[in-house]
Formats: structure tokens, sequence, C-alpha cells
């Protein structure tokens, strides 16, 4: 499942898949069992859970990874990592702490945030188009 | 089995410096006293706070926090130091440095200052120095290094752990060189509320000095 360029999201995005992000994600990502990719030109500010997580483009907020958070080259990551295994490669960008003890997971967040909920198969209609026309999936 | 034994000890060159056999093959490699001190001072708590105040480097956060349990707070001054002489705001730095650590007082075990202090004039090292004895826990340890006067880098310069008594020297560009290269007086000045654990010269005339916090 893709989420492309144009695409915006405000609220919570649950999914039961692999999922990659090109576009804008605001609130909160949870893919349990699963793989997030923030592709090159994703952009995040979120609390980010998931099996998971490959980063090349841009996130702001924690990030909680059950197995391996990767930071890719020009990959960028402001915030908090909890993970068994991160890898940050050369020419990656992160600010914050990191957190390898095996207490951490893939948990449901405390507190909700304000905005739509919206889950991967269905994330089109909560999605909110950036004055262009939204698209989930390419 | 510590880390060292792990790994075959290499031989040194004369400068001190040691041919890499990895695929890091252009990163001089220098053998390091302190470091193993630094980390046996951190091995003795229980998943250790740890401050580093260089660039991120996986492998560096690999080695602290997978092999040693560390929690890792990677706040790379290099970088904030950077922006403020491109921008024209030396001047402003050492109040910045005032409010940039968010740690709580005493609540961090172990810090890798690296070789920022050399790059930093005498306000600004204070600055840091200040905030550095506010989050370090009693008796924590800091790890600073120190170069010598004829050796005057216009690099930064990041420090990859390659084990517990080697590292390896990876330069980068750097907006401003060193500024004043700090007599061990003026260092232990820098420091009142620690005390100097251990201090090496070594052959590539780098100083390190562990501190301990005074309890």
């Amino acid at each position: 499942m893709n989420i492309g360029k144009s695409v915006v999201i405000k609220g919570e995005l649950n999914g039961s898949e692999d999922l990659t992000i090109e576009g804008y994600v605001e609130g909160t990502i949870q893919l349990k069992e699963h793989v997030l990719t923030i592709g090159p030109n994703g952009r995040i500010k979120a609390q980010v859970y998931a099996k998971s997580v490959i980063v090349l483009g841009e996130v702001t907020g924690n990030v909680t990874a059950t197995d391996k958070v990767d930071i890719r080259d020009n990959g960028s990551v402001d915030g908090d990592i909890v993970s068994p295994r991160v890898a940050i490669a050369e020419g990656a960008h992160f600010r914050g702490a990191v957190d390898m003890q095996r207490k951490g997971g893939a948990t449901t967040p405390a507190a909700k945030t304000d905005g739509k909920s919206a889950s991967t198969p269905a994330a089109a209609p909560a999605a909110q188009a950036a004055g262009t026309p939204q698209r989930v999936g390419a | 089995m510590g880390l060292l034994d792990r790994l075959a000890p290499r031989k040194s060159d004369p400068d001190g410096s040691i041919q890499s056999s990895s695929g890091l093959a252009d990163d001089p490699v220098f053998a390091t006293k302190a470091l193993r001190k630094f980390l046996s001072c951190l091995t003795s708590r229980e998943s250790p706070a740890l401050l580093d105040l260089g660039p991120v480097v996986g492998s560096n956060v690999s080695f602290f926090g997978e092999q040693l349990g560390c929690k890792i707070f990677v706040e790379d001054i290099f970088a904030d130091l950077d922006r403020h002489v491109r921008e024209g705001k030396s001047d402003a730095f050492p109040a910045f440095l005032g409010k940039r650590f968010p740690q709580e007082p005493g609540s961090v075990d172990g810090i890798l200052c690296w070789d920022l202090i050399d790059y930093l004039d005498r306000p600004s090292a204070q600055a840091l120095a200040t905030q550095l004895m506010r989050v370090l826990r009693p008796d924590g340890a800091l790890l600073a290094f120190f170069g010598a006067a004829q050796a005057r880098l216009t690099t930064y310069t990041k420090f990859i752990v390659a084990d517990e008594t080697n590292l390896r020297h990876r330069a980068y560009p750097a907006a401003r060189g060193h500024q004043a290269i700090l007599p061990n007086r003026d260092i232990i000045r820098l420091f009142p509320e620690l005390r100097v654990s251990d201090s090496f010269l070594l052959q590539n005339n780098l100083r390190e000095i562990l501190f301990r916090k005074t309890t």
C-alpha cells in the first residue's frame, strides 16, 4: 500500500499490511507486525508504532518499533526511538534519544489525537487532500 | 570476555594511527586509553543514560545501545555551532547552550564530549561545562579530548568506536576551526564540580581526560 505524494492525512492511521508513505501524515501511525516505509518525499509529524520503520524522508515525532528502525542516507528523525535494533546511515539526520532495551514495543498509544481515524485499507475517505486530488495506492 | 578480547590487537604506525582492515579503510584508527575506563564507569550501572555531544554515528549507537544497553541522547552540538557561525550569531552561542539541554539535573550517567571544547570560545566553553555538570549524576563520567598546539584542525572529527581501545577518526567540514588550545589547568577550571579521574597524552598528541563528578 502506498500513500502518494499529494496525500495529506491528519489523524490516526492504523493498518494490517506494509505501508509506504510519500505524502504528509500528522497524528498517529500504527502498523502492528508490519513495515512502515517513509519514502524520500514522505513527511511525518506523528507518533509512529510499527514492527519495522524505514526512514528515507522526514519524521518528527517518537518512533517505536518491535523489530528495527532504519534511518537511511538523507533520512531524518527528530524524536525519540525505542527499538531493539537501530541502524543509522552515514548522511542521515537524527536528534533525540535512542532506547534499545526490549521493554518497548508497538503498543497502543495512551492518548489519541483529536483528528479523524483512518485505517490504511480505507484511508482515502479520512485523508484530507492538500489542494490536489488525493490518491491512495500508486 | 570484553570487547577487546574479541578483537585482535592491531599494530600502530609511528604516528599512533592503525590501518583499518575493514571496509572503512579510509578512516585512520587511533588508540584510545580512556574509552575503556569510560565504558567501565557506564557498565557499572543498569541501563545507563549516555549523552553524546557529537554527530550521530550509526555504529556508535549500535555499540552503546545494543552491546552496552545504554539509553543514548544524541545532541549534536557541532551542528549547532556550525549553524551559529554560518548565521553570524556566534556571540549568542553561550546563551543558546545555557538552554540547550533538556535533561534533568543529575540524570545522565556518562557524557561523550569528544573534542568539542577545542572549537568553542571561552564563554561558550564555560556555558557548556556548566550544563554538563548540571546533567551529570554524582560519580558520573565525562570523556573529553583536547588537541595539542601544533594541530589546529579546521575540520571536525567524527569519533567512531572500533572497539574498547580504538577509535576511527573521520574528518568532515567545519564552519570554523579550533579556537584556543587549553592548557590542562584551564580545562580543570572549566569543571569545578568534576575531578580528573584519568588523563592520557596519546602518540597523536590528543589529550584524553576522563572526569568523574564528585559525590
